[in-house]
């Protein structure tokens, strides 16, 4: 029985860092601006190794029958670290000036617009598209 | 059941390095590639703690270790050069 929910707890575990990372990479590809892109990597990516390192110092623990807290201080090197390279990195952006050198996804005609908004068809559609202009010139 | 969530891990890991891998390459700007390679190293690590489960090796967290200092290292030096244009001044 112990063995059963110990397992279950683990195999959980590697799901959900399964699931972070790779929605962290998805994030990483599929967003259209680099501070956007920043999100995913320094906030899902960390969460999912961590769930794995733990899945893996959980696993160790109970295999050998000592406590192991190796895994743990990886995790925690990774949940200090990882905000410090996203700052350095977004203020390397800011300094190179990324922003006027984005592009902007191509409109689809009828489909949701860039903020999810669908254009053309809400009041505030004539907002929405002179800041999408405005992005886009400058 | 851990197998069978071991196997949904490796295929998921795995298509999460490939996606780096399309952001480095294709990244348009020079923080774009930073950035993909710091999420290397991080897929990275969640690859060796499935290959860690998957052998039932314990010993794979020293290169783990090893591999998250050199990724933090490597990204502040990165960042700092492309803030100042060189790494120590």
């Amino acid at each position: 029985m112990m063995a059963l929910v110990i397992e279950a707890l683990i195999a959980l575990l590697i799901l959900t860092g399964a699931f972070f990372t790779l929605a962290g990479s998805t994030a990483l590809v599929r967003f259209p601006d680099f501070f956007l892109r920043l999100h995913g990597p320094t906030k899902a990516t960390t969460l999912g190794a961590g769930a794995l390192l733990l899945a893996v110092a959980l696993y160790f623990s109970w295999h050998d029958g000592q406590l192991r807290v190796q895994e743990v201080l990886i995790m925690l090197f990774l949940f200090m670290t990882a905000p410090v390279s996203a700052h350095l990195l977004a203020k390397a952006a800011l300094h190179l000036g990324t922003r006027g050198q984005v592009e902007l996804p191509r409109k689809r005609a009828g489909a949701a617009g860039w903020h999810g908004v669908p254009s053309g068809r809400s009041r505030s559609s004539r907002r929405d598209a002179a800041s999408t202009s405005a992005m886009k010139k400058t | 059941m851990i197998a069978a969530a071991l196997l949904i891990g490796f295929a998921a890991v795995c298509a999460a390095l490939l996606l780096d891998l399309y952001r480095i390459v294709r990244g348009p700007l020079l923080p774009d590639r930073a950035l993909g390679l710091d999420t290397l190293t991080y897929n990275a690590i969640a690859l060796l703690m499935l290959a860690s489960l998957h052998f039932q090796q314990n010993s794979f967290f020293a290169a783990a270790l090893v591999i998250a200092m050199l990724g933090f290292i490597s990204t502040v030096a990165l960042s700092l050069y492309l803030l100042r244009g060189e790494v120590i001044e």
